[in-house]
């Protein structure tokens, strides 16, 4: 092909970037340019998670872009530009600005708007709409001078808005003009539990409620005043009264539109012009508007194809079963959720006390599952979809499918060898079974590697449980033995040896050997049973019994270097250090010639020191006051902060004694592998917390925790966690989570990958550390109050030890030194000469 | 299992048996080699101290251990593995330590710099 086609996409939401990732991916930049118009300021990012924009996440975080996505070659992003006019006739687009763009094919991907109710006052002051970051700001500013907040509808949407007021403080009510919530997806028993969880959470829901106008508040900024006299006074209105689609543009260039909106595409995803293609929530398919996002991306999936020449892949409509957490209450619609099918039969459970309400609706014959609704608890959902889906046969008694089993276990399900290979099991990201079997079979053998290879379970993360189970299912099946053991001398995983030393009271490594072990050990499992039972009982590491079993590492308490000399990290507490402390690690640097730099968590690390030269530079620090860094350890290593509000301008909170009271509490603690804490003073995060295993970050009203996030090789985004904590409140967090990391990570697995894996995820994290559903929290305090106060300096210990200090010798039969480390000098300082520079040096 | 002495060869006293710790390494300067020495159960073994992989001595810094039965050291450094019978190197059979006879005599341990190999000779 001679010259590129001209590709134009107007939209760049959700649907509008998806739509484009998988065109570059089909190779589509080969045969087209790609101009892209956006109306807002910033490219797509994820309104399914606008909420969380509220509870800490920024607008960066929201964005769906990879960095560098639209600066390759043949995309041209054009932002903060909408486009207001579409000449079919000569194939060109007009802009706000009045520039004009030609084109040879052309997607709409507009989206939506939110719907407004013209009720008289909806253009009042402190009124919004929740649908981009822009709104969102908008609200977050009212909302500091506001008390209460009401959100106009009680749908989805409407819900998640709720839970958005909530977060920002205010007195929230919910106004619902049907007489239930959510009344598209539930029923009315599962509205009613819906309600009665909600309501539990502390907002006011108000059904059956049409607002006749919105006028001057008595104590607030509106009064709402509804049909039957009652009134709310509220100082916001948010209005979340469903979507309609944004088809203007369509409409005036003469495309053939729905009655009541939408732009009409058929299986092509074709709109009544050729070479106009529309996607997502403005298209209308078979008089249908289809507002998820999932929809939406299989639309873009077909013109993908369409402008690829695939062909083939056609849009025959879209279940909309959905599945998502409100306020923390589990909700989910599955296919015929009302029953509304003939002749069919439903089945219910009510349980009052745990809040919990399931419908099954299956055929007349019982041969099909056609639908269900699930509220309060919702781990059928995976198993019940996939039985609609694939026409399925349930049980006997299809009730079995949500009773709760008497053994206390979910209910029955199914497994997942009985699905066809083409069960969709990621909606989101349309990953079939097949495609994960797949994976699998490549090499995938954790949840994190399957998620990073096909996607799925990182959309909404509905299909989480499905994926694990499908997981262990294909190991299972491909006879790869589920083995966690960890070496060749245990049966055992980290974890289970974890428990066995700890119940056991097993205090040394050979006991561990002698009770559940074979042969003698190896360089995986001393280390690792030496981390473990540090974690249980804290000995001093170089105690006769442990010695052994540590890594060189922590054997001579210092980082091997590559020549075999070690470095040297004196712990610096949130990065204060006094001139007085700072000169002393001058004079030993310049006393011993050891090269100096600072690290990344805000101490010094000096290099170069032999082996024998260990005790008396130790000797020297801790005279000075100074206490091992443990930088050597699987265990803390710094918390970093920043200034602060004692001297910053901006600064909230005193980060620098968080950071130093943080620190002192965790030095010491051996983990499965090494955590890295810091403590911001402020959201303007200077300490860069959010990246960190424990990250801390101040606003004005209280501690916010982040966990798990991570630099270095794989970088991973700390999870929000818990907001507005005091210090108690903070410190008992952390320290059960610590204790949950230690009792349950594999060897040398980061806090990050462990999340990753962590079946359940975040909200289960928050369900042990925050509800404390295994009725373990006590357990965990007691087991990190013991290591606090157990805690000692193990450079202070060996120095008082002659026995010890013995082992600090390159030779056990001469004082020499190893005449193979050789330094020589660059910018002022040593480094260890390469071989080259060895053989020269000694022909001098 | 007992140690042979083995006739005509040049010993070089290091240090006493009860120097050693078992199976922790320690290094020796023999004759201006340095050789680790382990001690596992009551049998001393000798290897270089030089890792060829990372070209630092400090093979008597590694953790023992067994692998399917067979003793070995693991290097400290990229973590390969000698047995400490041979100084094979269990991930790379082109790569071997040399391993050195060793005796007690008198609660004092003695190297050889001559290779194992003389013994089986």
């Amino acid at each position: 092909m001679s010259r590129k086609e001209t590709l134009v996409v107007v939209g760049n939401g959700m649907v509008g970037h998806r739509f484009l990732e998988k065109l570059v991916d089909a190779g589509g930049l080969e045969r087209y340019d790609v101009v892209v118009f956006g109306e807002e300021v910033r490219p797509a990012y994820d309104r399914v998670h606008l909420s969380e924009f509220f509870s800490g996440r920024s607008a960066d975080d929201l964005s769906m872009v990879s960095e560098g996505f639209y600066d390759q070659e043949g995309i041209n992003l054009v932002l903060d530009e909408a486009i207001v006019n579409i000449d079919r006739e000569s194939c060109k687009v007009e802009t706000a600005s009045g520039s004009i763009q030609a084109y040879d094919q052309l997607v709409l991907a507009t989206g939506s708007y939110p719907f407004v109710p013209p009720v008289p006052g909806h253009e009042r002051e402190n009124c919004f709409v929740y649908r981009t970051i822009e709104d969102l700001e908008a609200i977050k500013e009212a909302a500091r001078n506001s008390k209460v907040g009401a959100v106009v509808g009680g749908g989805l949407l409407g819900l998640e808005a709720a839970k958005a007021l909530k977060d920002l403080g205010l007195e929230t009510h919910v106004v619902e003009f049907a007489p239930r919530l959510m009344a598209v997806q539930v029923d009315d028993g599962g509205g009613a539990m819906l309600r009665r969880k909600i309501e539990g959470l502390g907002v006011s829901i108000h059904t059956s409620k049409n607002t006749k106008q919105i006028v001057d508040g008595e104590g607030a900024v509106h009064q709402m005043q509804f049909a039957d006299g009652e009134v709310l006074n509220t100082d916001i209105v948010l209005f979340s009264a469903g979507i309609r689609p944004r088809d203007e543009l369509a409409k005036s260039s003469g495309l053939e539109m729905g009655e009541r909106g939408g732009i009409v595409i058929d299986n092509d995803c074709r709109t009544s012009d050729k070479n106009i293609y529309a996607i997502g929530e403005c298209a209308l398919w078979d008089g249908k508007i289809f507002g998820l996002v999932a929809p939406g991306y299989q639309m873009g999936q077909v013109v993908v194809d369409q402008l690829t020449g695939q062909g083939g892949n056609q849009f025959t409509g879209a279940d909309m079963s959905t599945k998502l957490k409100l306020m923390g209450v589990d909700v989910a619609s599955i296919g015929d959720a009302h029953g509304n099918t003939e002749g069919c039969l439903s089945y219910q459970l009510i349980d009052e006390e745990k809040e919990v309400y399931k419908k099954l609706v299956v055929s007349k014959n019982k041969k099909k599952v056609l639908g269900a609704v699930l509220v309060g608890e919702a781990e059928e959902y995976g198993s019940l979809l996939q039985m609609m889906l694939n026409d399925m046969r349930p049980p006997e008694n299809p009730a079995e499918l949500i009773l709760p089993q008497t053994d206390g276990s979910s209910a029955t399900g199914l497994g997942v060898a009985a699905l066809p290979e083409t069960a969709q099991i990621c909606s989101c990201y349309d990953v079939s079974k097949g495609d994960l079997v797949n994976a699998v079979a490549g090499g995938c053998m954790d949840m994190g590697a399957l998620k990073a290879e096909t996607s799925a379970g990182t959309g909404c993360g509905g299909c989480t449980a499905l994926v694990k189970q499908v997981l262990d299912h294909e190991l299972t099946e491909l006879g790869v033995e589920v083995k966690k053991d960890i070496c060749e001398h245990f049966p055992h995983s980290r974890q289970e040896l974890y428990h066995l030393v700890r119940v056991g009271e097993l205090k040394s490594f050979n006991e561990v050997l002698e009770k559940h072990g074979k042969g003698r050990g190896c360089d995986i499992c001393k280390p690792t049973i030496g981390s473990v039972l540090a974690s249980c009982w804290n000995e001093y590491v170089l105690k006769d019994q442990h010695a052994q079993v540590q890594d060189t590492n922590d054997y001579f308490l210092g980082n091997m270097q590559k020549d075999g000399t070690y470095s040297i990290v004196p712990r610096v507490p949130g990065g204060e250090i006094t001139p007085e402390k700072l000169i002393t690690i001058g004079e030993v640097g310049r006393d011993y010639n050891l090269y100096t730099k600072i690290t990344g968590g805000q101490r010094i690390d000096l290099f170069g020191a032999r082996v024998e030269q260990l005790p008396e530079i130790w000797k020297r620090l801790v005279d000075a006051g100074f206490e091992t860094g443990h930088a050597y350890g699987k265990s803390l290593r710094t918390v970093k902060s920043c200034v602060g509000s004692t001297w910053c301008r901006y600064g909230v909170l005193d980060s620098v004694s968080m950071a130093i009271a943080v620190e002192h509490r965790y030095r010491g603690v051996r983990s499965p592998h090494k955590v890295k804490m810091a403590v911001s003073g402020c959201t303007r995060e200077c300490a860069e917390a959010q990246s960190k295993d424990v990250g801390v970050i101040a606003t004005e009203k209280g501690w916010n925790l982040y966990l798990c996030g991570n630099g270095g090789m794989k970088p991973r985004h700390a999870d929000l966690f818990a907001t507005e904590l005091d210090d108690e409140t903070l410190v008992k967090y952390i320290d059960r989570f610590m204790m949950f990391y230690i009792r349950t990570a594999d060897r040398l697995q980061r806090t990050s990958v462990w999340m990753e894996n962590l079946e359940g995820g975040l909200d289960y994290l928050r369900e042990v550390i925050i509800e404390d559903s295994l009725g373990i929290c006590q357990e965990l305090e007691d087991e990190m109050t013991y290591l606090v106060g157990t805690y000692q300096c193990e450079w202070k210990t060996t120095i008082e030890d002659p026995e010890k200090l013995k082992r600090f010798n390159h030779f056990i039969n001469s004082d020499e030194s190893d005449s193979n480390v050789v330094f020589v000098t660059e910018r002022e300082q040593i480094r260890p000469a390469t071989n080259d520079e060895k053989i020269a040096l000694k022909q001098l | 299992m007992a140690q042979m002495p083995i006739a005509n060869i040049q010993w070089t006293t290091v240090c006493s048996e009860s120097d050693l710790i078992p199976n922790l390494g320690v290094c020796a300067l023999v004759d201006g080699v340095q050789v680790a020495l382990f001690k596992v159960d009551d049998r001393i073994y000798a290897l270089d101290n030089h890792d060829p992989f990372s070209e630092a001595n400090v093979i008597s810094r590694g953790l023992v251990g067994d692998l399917e039965g067979r003793l070995v050291v693991a290097s400290p450094i990229y973590k390969q593995h000698f047995e400490l019978s041979t100084g094979q190197c269990l991930e790379d059979e082109t790569v071997a330590l040399n391993a050195y006879p060793v005796e007690v005599v008198d609660q004092k341990v003695q190297v050889s710099l001559a290779s194992v190999t003389v013994e089986a000779a």
